[in-house]
């Protein structure tokens, strides 16, 4: 990897691993008797041997004038390895805590093994780790061949890659620590979010950077979903974890802001990190690949502009549907049902886009499981959108708000659709990265794509019948006017559904495991010849070539 | 003045509303405009290269 590298590169990327060698240590020698300690030594740590790699292979030859002729693609191999890692240690924990919820007795009586530690590292997990690697790797593949640029230099890429796992790795390791900043899909702390603030500008800048040296005259709409993914996270992220920290020695800090305000600002973030975290830059990658891997243009492209600016302006005031019938503003509550409602129109424009694209080539759907993944995907993309529109209804919510109903329509869409595209995607890319003829097996594929989907079908169908049985039963009166059912009892009869919704939940992680176990076999398989060899794949910056050979 | 319900109501009845319109129409406009047209063909024809891979 460092063999890519040209001497400047490589001194740059040294001062930089210094720089997080030194940076690790002061937080750990601040935080020495606190928590903080640990994640001090792992960024230390980090650094200290990613300053020992370079230092290493510092001497190694430079690289020939040859590679500015080319994409970049190493960070994105790492990225999609990274990915598939999470996504098998993720959906395991998830599979764990689902049995926790059957057997809660199972946590050994050691702290970290409690539900409350245990479910803040799936959801990150799969949402940061297994999505956020995902979106950064087909970020920079999409931005690199969409554009016929490279990547705009070859240190930020590693600073994004490397700089975001060790963010995940914080994050996973300090709930089980017990680390956590009690705020839903941010639970780390103060220094984790400053880390994780400059790692994203890197990320931004570089994106921008790179489309401006772009050789296509428009700039493709898969990028401006990842752009809009960038750039509106950013945002989320440093305003829901504004925080004064107890001391700079000290892991704990408490919010900036206080009671309803921050609830509101809670699922101002939450909602939209489902919106522009896991919708916004999963649209890009459907963008790019479904049309791809089908050989046929999107179905209409003025169709995907306008959901575009419908999703970016509408889904920033959905947030507050999460807080009905709390002590939110009633008209603050009726704007965000509105606009989830309205919401239901771009959503189902982009599902729509995307299956007509397939119309025509369902002969290749049928035969092509990682085709299929991605037919499954918008599938259940516009399923999800529809029930999150119809849940945010105050009456509806009346009946599904604290219930199971929730988890159900949130795994209908991490499952049905964020994971189905990102392995399409996965399954498309990997073959091209590695440059082999094909994945190793398609049978495989084909397996990994049933598990995925019938593991779907059980946990979403659990879900509703617990969800609904459970909100039934808390509104149930008997002929008193005093409610029917205590609490416990409504958990007592969710066991048998919580016993199917683990089942389910193991298929879709066996799934993962067989993903896992293909790309592997894949990256080993013989490389096949470049097409062309001579014929560099870039045009020379500023040529005509790019214009001409695209009409 | 105080953000009582009436006012920020108030406002997000008119100026929202306007708001709204105005981001709707203007990228309904920028998609349909006519002149735009082949440039969008070309771009959702220009992925399909087979050299990306």
């Amino acid at each position: 990897m460092i063999s890519q590298l040209t001497k400047t590169e490589r001194e740059i990327a040294l001062l930089l691993t210094i720089l997080l060698a030194i940076s690790g240590s002061i937080l750990g020698l601040m935080g020495r008797g606190d928590l903080l300690g640990y994640h001090g030594a792992l960024l230390a740590i980090a650094g200290y041997a990613l300053t020992f790699v370079l230092i290493k292979d510092h001497f190694d030859p430079e690289p020939g004038p040859k590679r500015i002729e080319k994409y970049y693609d190493d960070p994105i191999k790492v990225g999609i390895v990274l990915a598939i890692f999470w996504v098998v240690i993720g959906t395991f924990v998830g599979d764990w805590v689902a049995w926790l919820l059957v057997f809660p007795d199972a946590t050994f009586d050691a702290g970290w093994a409690s539900f409350g530690r245990l479910r803040p590292v799936h959801t990150s997990g799969v949402i940061f780790g297994f999505g956020g690697n995902a979106l950064i790797a087909t970020s920079f593949h999409v931005v690199q061949r969409t554009t016929r640029a490279r990547l705009a230099d070859r240190v930020s890429p590693w600073v994004v890659i490397v700089g975001f796992n060790l963010f995940c790795l914080m994050a996973a390791s300090g709930y089980l620590m017990g680390i956590t900043a009690s705020k839903e899909y941010a639970e780390p702390e103060w220094y984790a979010d400053i880390f994780l603030t400059i790692i994203w500008v890197v990320y931004f800048v570089l994106y921008m950077r790179t489309l401006a040296r772009r050789e296509e005259p428009h700039i493709y709409v898969a990028n401006w979903y990842f752009l809009a993914f960038i750039i509106v996270v950013a945002i989320l992220h440093i305003l829901n974890n504004l925080a004064v920290p107890v001391s700079f020695g000290h892991a704990k800090s408490y919010s900036l802001f206080s009671g309803v305000q921050d609830a509101m600002l809670q699922w101002w973030y939450g909602h939209n990190a489902v919106a522009f975290f896991l919708t916004a830059g999963f649209l890009g990658m459907l963008y790019y690949y479904l049309p791809k891997r089908a050989g046929r243009p999107i179905f209409s492209y003025r169709l995907s502009i306008i959901s575009f600016w419908g999703i970016v302006f509408l889904y920033m005031w959905a947030g507050s549907h999460h807080l009905h019938y709390t002590a939110l503003p009633h008209w603050v509550q009726t704007l965000g049902m509105t606009f989830s409602i309205m919401l239901l129109v771009p959503s189902w424009a982009s599902a729509g886009n995307a299956l007509m694209t397939l119309n025509g080539a369902w002969g290749k759907v049928r035969d092509d499981a990682t085709l299929r993944f991605m037919m499954v995907a918008a599938v259940f993309y516009g399923l999800s959108t529809f029930e999150g529109s119809f849940m945010a209804i105050r009456p509806v919510n009346s009946l599904s708000h604290y219930t199971d109903w929730t988890v159900g329509h949130v795994h209908a869409g991490a499952l049905g659709w964020v994971a189905m595209i990102t392995f399409g995607a996965i399954y498309t890319l990997t073959p091209w990265l590695w440059n082999k003829e094909r994945m190793y097996s398609n049978k495989l594929i084909e397996v990994h794509f049933w598990l995925a989907l019938i593991g779907t079908m059980i946990y979403v169908f659990a879900m509703w019948n617990s969800g609904i049985i459970q909100g039934l039963m808390w509104r149930a009166y008997n002929e008193n006017g005093t409610l029917a059912y205590s609490f416990i009892e409504s958990v007592a009869a969710m066991k048998p559904y919580y016993v199917a919704r683990a089942i389910g939940g193991f298929l879709f992680f066996l799934g993962a495991v067989v993903c896992a176990y293909n790309v592997w076999k894949t990256i080993q398989l013989p490389a096949v010849a470049a097409k062309n060899p001579d014929k560099p794949p870039l045009p020379a910056r500023g040529s005509p070539t790019a214009l001409s050979a695209a009409e | 003045m105080t953000f009582d319900h009436q006012t920020l109501a108030a406002i997000a009845k008119s100026y929202g509303l306007i708001y709204m319109m105005i981001v709707f129409v203007g990228s309904v406009i920028y998609a349909c405009w006519p002149s735009n047209q082949s440039k969008f063909d070309r771009a959702a024809k220009s992925i399909l290269r087979e050299d990306d891979e």
